[in-house]
């Protein structure tokens, strides 16, 4: 049940901070280096532990066979395939809205990769290091159809069903005050459990992430019944996170992100990676594909670390296309930026 | 033989023996021992404390409790008192701890209630009467509390929505929004009558004690209930029309999507008042059984053989000494439900609990949060142990 859930992830954090010097006490004693050694505690480990969605179509969700599938799941195989070479070699665990960051703080998880927004009081007062945007995002509602509401403004009144402890909660409350509408909260942790309260009719609106909205939709056995108003009313720039003072690893998660970009960018597939990394003669894939130079080395990798991900999860299109596709999302912001979106990839030198 | 003077070598000091640096000498031994043993845990203590101050360095993760008196800027449903999300977390605080203390406090007059009338039911003579009693009790006992609330949340959300609402009379609604009842537009006036009901209880109540004690004296005893009726019922009314008899009633009506006006009980404050009460008063109704099973048949034939009417069987013999063995296990039952309203994160009602894990994961402050929590449950059970504690030393048999 989820409360003893959250309760043992508080535990956990308790345990780490009052106990966890215990686990490594050389390393605490020489701070930040403290910190900073993620890498060698997952390499010492063997697997990568990734926090993930309790369940959210499209983005993480274990599929009939108990199989973790979608946007934010292809990443963390992605990380797994960055540092062990084996997609495999990850273990992830669910975490709610509200215990997500006491899981990363205390060590539960190593990244936490679960449709998380990037705000300053995120990456500096909680201790965390935002990586870098993976998805363009922005809040939305969700109403009946029956309701006939077509835009946010008529929401006046309305019971409002939402998650605590996310940014939803507080740009909810950011732009009820700016537009003067009055609403009645009500606030469910799960995410299965708020929607279900939605579904039932408890609210009038749902709200959070457009692509959470267009996921939970998706989901409902008669998704023409629900309908996703137009306006947005925040930028949610999605980013996978892990701790503070941990630049290594961060750089890891980061550049595994901008080499599925750069991936798309040069028409490198999961089918054509392996062919590419012997033929292709522009020096810019040579050099991310590991063929000349030592980026995967600067980077504290196998220097095929490039090779192993593409064929592991494909470029960033196809990551996109297998898991948000097929629950009706565009690429739109999130398409690259020469194709009129705003996913750039610094370069590979 | 009586002794009627003290033994004067009673008040003899013993002899003073030096202490001697030896172990064989046990004050020495003991203080050693002292000293090691406070040693050792203020150690651990401190070990605890500056490993957590470092790993919160380390992590560069904010500490205080400055956070408080930010903005919370979160929404909160149900507020006794005044609230809007431009308050300080602080004050968001505040309004969970009143909402857990709303839930408790209901929560506890009405699970004694039913958990006692149930108690007696299960020892009724009427045998369908009885076998309900032991049904219930048996059922509600051995289902968990959390699975119980999701279901009694889950029913309260298959009520139709507000527009095919319930509508028995006129400004009563029922809908999966919760349960509308029409109210009044509240003035001083009201105030001033509900300050005088509270005046006249605690008049009857010294007028009771007056009474009983004078017929301790004459034997005569001396009807409560008229100084109760002019006291509790007629000078609040005597105040009210004094000041105008204000009355403009607050009726609710859908107006968009929701009914304006009236009070409303929200359907997640009832699905946890329910599970709450139904549970916990499983658990009351087999000790009010055990209490009054406890007092011996005896006291009951003596009782009737002294021509005492039933109910002053029960009034004046059996419950006293029944309450005796209730009071203290009574206790537990009063903080566990206490207790137990912490469930209400699962269910989306507001309390303490909730709205510290908001905030908590919002400023990241796990360690502070977790605090508050505590320091709120701790609290409040320590404040009905206490009561309790003096509840229950009053009522003891008083032995000479």
């Amino acid at each position: 049940m989820q409360p003893i859930r959250t309760w043992l992830a508080r535990g956990v954090l308790g345990a780490a901070m009052l106990g966890g010097v215990a686990a490594m006490p050389a390393a605490a004693q020489q701070a930040p280096a403290g910190a900073a050694n993620t890498f060698d505690a997952v390499r010492a480990r063997g697997t990568l532990i990734c926090g993930v969605n309790t369940g959210l179509a499209g983005f993480a969700q274990p599929d009939s066979q108990g199989v973790w599938r979608g946007f934010d799941v292809d990443y963390c195989r992605a990380y797994a395939a960055a540092i062990f070479g084996d997609p495999n070699k990850v273990r992830f665990v669910p975490t709610t809205a509200q215990n997500r960051f006491t899981a990363l703080q205390s060590g539960e998880v190593d990244v936490l990769s679960r449709n998380t927004t990037w705000t300053l009081s995120r990456d500096t007062s909680l201790g965390f290091d935002f990586t870098g945007t993976n998805f363009f995002d922005g809040q939305g509602f969700m109403v009946k159809a029956s309701a006939g509401v077509k835009a946010a403004k008529e929401l006046d009144g309305a019971t409002i069903c939402v998650q605590p402890g996310t940014t939803t909660e507080q740009n909810l409350t950011d732009w009820a005050r700016a537009n003067r509408i009055r609403f009645t909260p009500v606030v469910i942790e799960r995410l299965e459990e708020v929607v279900s309260a939605f579904v039932a009719g408890r609210c009038d609106a749902y709200t959070t992430d457009a692509s959470g909205l267009a996921a939970t939709r998706s989901a409902q056995a008669r998704p023409a019944d629900y309908v996703i108003l137009p306006d947005l009313i925040s930028k949610e720039p999605l980013s996978p996170l892990v701790r503070q003072g941990d630049a290594r690893f961060a750089d890891i998660i980061r550049w595994t992100h901008f080499l599925l970009l750069s991936a798309e960018e040069f028409g490198i597939t999961q089918a054509n990676v392996q062919q590419m990394a012997q033929s292709d003669t522009r020096p810019e894939v040579q050099r991310m594909l590991g063929r000349n130079g030592e980026l995967g080395r600067m980077l504290g990798l196998d220097n095929l670390w490039a090779v192993n991900v593409i064929r592991a999860t494909g470029n960033y299109a196809e990551v996109f296309d297998r898991s948000l596709k097929p629950i009706g999302l565009q690429r739109g912001a999130n398409g690259l930026w020469n194709q009129g979106g705003l996913q750039f990839s610094p370069p590979f030198r | 033989m009586s002794q009627t003077t003290t033994d004067p070598r009673l008040l003899r000091a013993p002899p003073k023996r030096p202490i001697k640096l030896s172990w064989a000498d046990e004050r020495v031994r003991g203080i050693v021992w002292q000293v090691l043993v406070v040693g050792i845990l203020g150690g651990i203590i401190y070990w605890l404390w500056s490993n957590t101050v470092h790993n919160l360095e380390v992590r560069r993760i904010a500490t205080g409790f400055g956070f408080l008196w930010r903005e919370a800027g979160l929404p909160i449903a149900e507020h006794v008192i005044d609230y809007n999300p431009t308050d300080t977390y602080f004050r968001a605080l505040l309004v969970g701890l009143l909402n857990t203390l709303k839930v408790a406090v209901v929560g506890i007059v009405l699970a004694t209630v039913l958990g006692t009338l149930i108690g007696i039911a299960r020892l009724s003579k009427n045998w369908l009467v009885a076998k309900i009693a032991a049904a219930y009790v048996e059922v509600i006992r051995d289902l968990p509390l959390l699975l119980q609330l999701l279901f009694w949340y889950a029913v309260l959300q298959g009520l139709p929505g507000p527009r095919q609402a319930i509508n028995p009379m006129e400004g009563v609604f029922l809908s999966n929004r919760g349960l509308k009842l029409p109210w009044i537009e509240w003035q001083d006036a009201h105030t001033y009558a509900v300050l005088g009901f509270v005046l006249g209880a605690v008049a009857t109540f010294l007028y009771r004690r007056a009474a009983r004690a004078k017929q301790m004296q004459d034997g005569q005893p001396r009807r409560v209930w008229p100084v109760a009726l002019g006291l509790m019922i007629a000078l609040p009314l005597a105040i009210w029309v004094a000041f105008g008899a204000p009355w403009t009633p607050d009726i609710p009506a859908l107006r968009g999507f929701n009914f304006r006006g009236g009070v409303n009980i929200s359907p997640e404050f009832f699905a946890l008042l329910l599970g709450l009460v139904l549970y916990t008063a499983g658990f009351i109704a087999e000790i009010v059984r055990a209490g009054i099973l406890a007092v011996p048949h005896g006291q009951w034939e003596a009782a009737q053989a002294l021509g005492l009417r039933p109910r002053q069987v029960l009034n004046q013999i059996v419950l006293p000494q029944a309450l005796r063995v209730i009071i203290p296990p009574m206790t537990s039952q009063f903080l566990n439900l206490t207790k137990n309203s912490s469930l209400a994160v699962a269910i989306g009602y507001q309390d303490i609990v909730s709205i510290a894990n908001t905030t908590l994961n919002q400023t990241g402050q796990a360690i502070e949060g977790i605090a508050i929590i505590m320091l709120v449950y701790l609290t409040i059970s320590l404040s009905i142990s206490l009561f309790m504690n003096w509840y229950n030393a009053k009522i003891a048999l008083v032995e000479r």
